[in-house]
């Protein structure tokens, strides 16, 4: 095919050997791009990398093939299809992070646009080989494009973990390849412009030339739309169940779980905070042979549990079946809880605790309450007087319970508003608290029918606990005191009112 | 009459033009529901009369008890508690529960009505013995006050209105208000506060629940003579908001405007509730996902065995004895005599007039005509502001907003429920209200819930699954100036055994705790007629 208003100059092979470079190294941060965050969002980075790849390998292979039915203009298609990564590939980050939390199938998403992407990119270098063919031998046409190609995969692989996501985010490193692509297709314009008519297609590549500017620009912007930013770390998993939403983040060995954006625990000190949950209430039974677990879908406080052989049941209650079923199924999670819901010491019962109480028979040698902070009033009622009632109905003779119960230091009115309420439902009850990095200084409320005992025999091994750290557990310097608080009721929510009044100027 | 015509020639509210539009024809509803309410072929026939002549020889009754609402139910059960066994109870629909009725679908049981009871005043003895006996009052304090079940104490957040945009919580609005609308509001609350504590010359609060313990002094009284709007103008009380505000009070407690209430029983609603409980929980109210059909449910399970359903009575006449009854037997097409000692006419005045000739015609009498929708939606209301509550109320709307069914026995945060919207047709005069609630479709009415549900709620786009539509013509008596006085309301309520009427109509008031003591008054004066002995509760 011949192109005889085009000038075989050097300059234009320069360009055209450039933009391989340019083109070749685009496409590996796109398809570098749709991989890391398909790990962020979706972990299983290997899945999420090879399946990438593959795809992105795969689509090329469409696009080379589908070279073959460009008979026409050549480089008008190479600059259009330049133009069209420029504008999808410059928009993929911040088009994927914002389509996540809206989309049912993420995954549908990311496959068609790795897939477009790979095979527009297929498309060029096969045009560019055609475009080129005049102006070199084919050996050493070959030798140039495919050595230009991989110097760009490499620049672009080294470039990516070193400097563009670190330095510039995942956003705007879309943005800012995007315009090297537009830039490439303008530069070819400019060349071209005497040789034919080049105005729509300059028009077109300005606008989108324009619209990544504008992308770059409120890049910030759109980064703190996207949930995904809400959180410090990458997220991992991340799905609406019709209770709550579940996220789950990672940096390094640090996993998260936050449920309606509020921390739930984080893997480094989470010991800390189960075993304080847990063992002050076991040590002070004397048979713990039946236990209940109100909340807790994560499996961690069943994981303490289960270290008690005295332990022959636990009995676990977690309104939400996706959360029980995540941290039964997914390896890395089940890993992290110790495989307890496959234990047959385990059972699980995917109810409200608000109502599985009322209807609940059986006594229970140790209770451990594990919900979500009150923040909202439907959580409220499961701090109330008239539940410790019912959950004291379920307590054994002799049986201690203990509640997870916000921070003293923070909330202290709320925090002891729990004491008051176990003590409105005929309970004795006693705070301690713990201090759990992620969380803070932190607070429990233990509870018994009668007088709690002073003393908790501890197991051996423990990370966290010893019986002279556990004793100091249960002293309250001045500022996180016992105060007078009203009794949690139904009908007043009062600790829902206070906790929001008491965190509101720890929350942005 | 008058704030009727200027809503109907102005417009009033969308809500009103919209009920006046002609009714489109057999056009498809919005989304899958249900039209109905109580059986007005049944009611009609009533009054017209077209019955088969009685046969069969008369069946004797010690007690025969017409109309199975709450009035009637709350006989019932009076007769039963008092160990007296020999009574039927018949009723013209095929379900008892009147106004208090409630249905109940996959995702929750619902209202058709009547959806709260207050925490009874200290003077409603019967009603607190019948809640103590239901398991509602679980204990006493050491001062004696009454303890309820806290799960049927309707939990916090109870209410939330919305205005300017905005959730807020309470029903009263709170920004943006100017000095003077602000003092005027506390002004009128310490007024209603004096009322609260006023004593008659005859010792009984000038305001009480049930309302027959009110003092009968001639200040107070008097109070019935003129409109509450007109009362109001009269003592400075005009601000915007608080006139929004107790119009809406008017509305929700009487199903009638302001102008049409009177000054007595508009300071009723305010002045009258002084519940009795321990824990601080005086002011709180009962409720229950199907509403008042919890109570309703409770004293048919007891009654069951004396309830007749769809056997209207046609007549009453005392024949010199007793009660000559007639009534028919929907199922057999059969008309039958029952001579019973005593009889009670458990029935609105406007059907009990027809029933027994003895009672003069029911001129004084007139009923508010409601809309009650239940819309099924697959996740819960949201909104900027307060939280979703149990009550729902937009400052903007001529709907009464919606109370959430599912709010007292979960804590799951998200989820299916049914919400309970209501409207009085309160712009428009009853009979212009009952011909739009006859001619409306199925659809046209789903539009407005709909739409009045939308303006507040956007974010239930998509999320309305069922729109069920139950229509009441006759809702609830309208307290209208001079009703106490009112000469038919007057004789009524002084009828003597063997004929004796048992109704809110009585009171003027169409509450819970009003038609229960109409019953419970006439349970036991049937008791007394009949040589039984008991221990009186009223």
């Amino acid at each position: 095919m011949t192109e005889p208003a085009e000038k075989s100059d050097a300059s234009l092979a320069l360009i055209l050997l450039l933009s391989v470079l340019i083109v070749a190294t685009c496409g590996l941060i796109y398809e570098l791009l749709a991989g890391t965050l398909a790990s962020y969002l979706l972990g299983d980075s290997v899945t999420q990398f090879s399946t990438v790849i593959g795809t992105y390998l795969f689509a090329m292979g469409i696009g080379s093939w589908l070279s073959r039915y460009v008979t026409g203009d050549a480089m008008g298609v190479f600059v259009r299809v330049e133009m069209l990564i420029a504008l999808i590939g410059g928009w993929s980050a911040a088009g994927l992070f914002i389509l996540f939390p809206l989309v049912a199938d993420f995954r549908f998403a990311l496959y068609t646009l790795v897939l477009v992407i790979g095979l527009m990119v297929g498309l060029e270098i096969p045009l560019l080989i055609r475009i080129l063919q005049r102006r070199f031998a084919f050996h050493e046409l070959v030798s140039n494009v495919l050595t230009v190609d991989y110097v760009g995969a490499l620049v672009a692989s080294v470039l990516f973990p070193l400097v563009l996501v670190p330095q510039l985010g995942m956003i705007r490193t879309g943005f800012v390849f995007g315009l090297a692509n537009v830039s490439v297709a303008i530069a070819l314009l400019i060349i071209l412009r005497k040789a034919r008519r080049t105005a729509p297609d300059m028009a077109a590549a300005l606008l989108v030339m324009a619209s990544l500017i504008a992308g770059l620009i409120f890049a910030e912007r759109m980064q703190r739309w996207s949930e995904v930013a809400f959180y410090q770390e990458p997220v991992i998993y991340a799905r609406s169940t019709p209770y709550q939403r579940i996220v789950l983040t990672r940096r390094n060995d640090d996993l998260r779980l936050y449920l309606n954006g509020n921390l739930q625990f984080s893997s480094r000190d989470e010991y800390r905070y189960h075993e304080a949950l847990v063992w002050p209430t076991l040590g002070r039974v004397a048979q713990p042979a039946q236990v209940l677990v109100l909340g807790g879908g994560d499996g961690l406080a069943a994981r303490e549990i289960l270290k008690d052989k005295r332990v022959e049941r636990v009995t676990l209650v977690d309104l939400d079946p996706e959360m029980t079923h995540l941290f039964r199924e997914t390896p890395q999670l089940a890993a992290l809880n110790g495989q307890a819901f496959t234990s047959p010491r385990v059972s699980v019962h995917n109810a409200d605790a608000f109502r599985w109480v009322r209807q609940a028979q059986g006594r229970y040698d140790a209770i451990l309450i594990d919900f979500p902070d009150p923040t909202e009033f439907s959580l409220g009622k499961l701090y109330t007087e008239n539940f410790y009632r019912e959950v004291a109905r379920l307590l054994a003779p002799g049986g201690v319970m203990a509640v997870q119960s916000t921070s003293p230091l923070i909330a202290p009115r709320s925090y002891w508003t729990v004491a008051t309420t176990l003590e409105a439902a005929g309970l004795t009850a006693r705070g301690y608290h713990a201090y759990v990095p992620s969380f803070g200084e932190w607070g429990f409320t233990m509870a018994a029918h009668g007088p709690i005992p002073p003393l908790a025999t501890l197991p051996a091994g423990l990370r966290f606990l010893t019986p002279e750290s556990e004793a100091l557990m249960f002293d309250f310097p001045p500022d996180m005191a016992r105060r007078a608080t009203p009794v949690n009721r139904l009908d007043n929510q009062a600790l829902v009112r206070s906790f929001s009044e008491e965190w509101a100027p720890y929350e942005g | 009459m008058r704030a009727d015509r200027r809503g109907v020639l102005a417009g009033g509210s969308a809500l009103a033009a919209t009920a006046l539009l002609p009714a489109g024809c057999a056009d498809r509803p919005l989304v899958p529901g249900t039209l109905s309410g109580p059986d007005m072929t049944r009611g009609h026939r009533l009054r017209d009369g077209t019955y088969p002549a009685p046969s069969g020889p008369p069946a004797r009754i010690g007690i025969a008890i017409a109309g199975g609402g709450v009035a009637g139910l709350s006989a019932g059960w009076t007769l039963l508690d008092a160990g007296f066994t020999d009574f039927v109870l018949y009723e013209l629909e095929d379900e008892t529960g009147g106004n208090a009725r409630s249905d109940r679908n996959a995702v929750s049981a619902y209202p058709l009505g009547a959806h709260y009871l207050p925490v009874p005043n200290r003077e409603a003895k019967a009603l607190r013995h019948m809640l103590e006996q239901f398991g509602i009052i679980t204990g006493a304090d050491t001062a004696g006050a009454p303890r309820f079940d806290p799960l049927q104490l309707c939990a916090d957040l109870e209410e939330r209105l919305f205005w300017r945009g905005k959730w807020q919580e309470g029903l009263y609005p709170q920004s943006g208000l100017s000095a003077e609308e602000q003092s005027q509001r506390d002004r009128f609350y310490a007024r209603m506060a004096e009322f609260r504590a006023a004593r008659g010359a005859d010792g009984r609060p000038a305001f009480a629940s049930p309302s027959a313990y009110s003092s009968q002094d001639p200040h107070f009284t008097a109070l019935d003579q003129q409109n509450f709007s007109d009362w109001l103008t009269q003592q400075g009380f005009t601000a915007p908001a608080l006139r929004a505000h107790l119009r809406y009070c008017c509305r929700d407690d009487y199903g009638t405007e302001p102008e049409q209430v009177s000054a007595w029983a508009g300071l009723h609603y305010f002045a009258a509730r002084r519940g009795w409980a321990a824990d601080e929980q005086g002011d709180a109210e009962l409720t229950w996902p199907e509403g008042n059909g919890r109570l309703i449910a409770l004293m048919r399970a007891r009654l069951k065995d004396h309830i007749r359903t769809a056997s209207p009575v046609l007549r009453a006449a005392p024949d010199g004895v007793g009660v000559l009854i007639d009534r028919f037997d929907s199922h057999r097409g059969q008309t039958r005599q029952t001579s019973a000692d005593c009889a009670i006419l458990a029935m609105p005045y406007f059907v009990a007039h027809r029933v027994a000739p003895a009672l003069s015609p029911a001129r004084g009498f007139s009923y508010a005509p409601w809309v009650v929708a239940n819309v099924t939606v697959s996740r819960l209301p949201r909104g900027p502001g307060a939280p979703l509550a149990w009550d729902n109320v937009s400052a903007g709307s001529d709907s009464l907003g919606y109370v959430v069914a599912t709010h007292q026995n979960s804590s799951a945060g998200d989820g299916p429920s049914v919400l309970t919207w209501y409207m009085p047709l309160s712009r428009l005069s009853p009979k212009t209200a009952r011909e739009a609630l006859r001619s409306r479709s199925l659809s046209a009415w789903q539009q407005i819930v709909r739409d009045d549900l939308l303006q507040i709620n956007p974010d239930l786009d998509g999320a309305i699954d069922r729109i069920d539509v139950w229509r009441w013509g006759h809702a609830m008596i309208r307290p209208t100036p001079g009703f106490l006085s009112d000469p038919a309301r007057m004789a009524a309520s002084a009828l003597s055994p063997p004929l004796l009427l048992a109704h809110s109509d009585l009171s003027g008031l169409s509450l819970f705790e009003e038609a229960h003591y109409r019953g419970v008054a006439a349970a036991e004066a049937a008791l007394r007629a009949r040589g039984h002995t008991f221990t009186s509760r009223i």
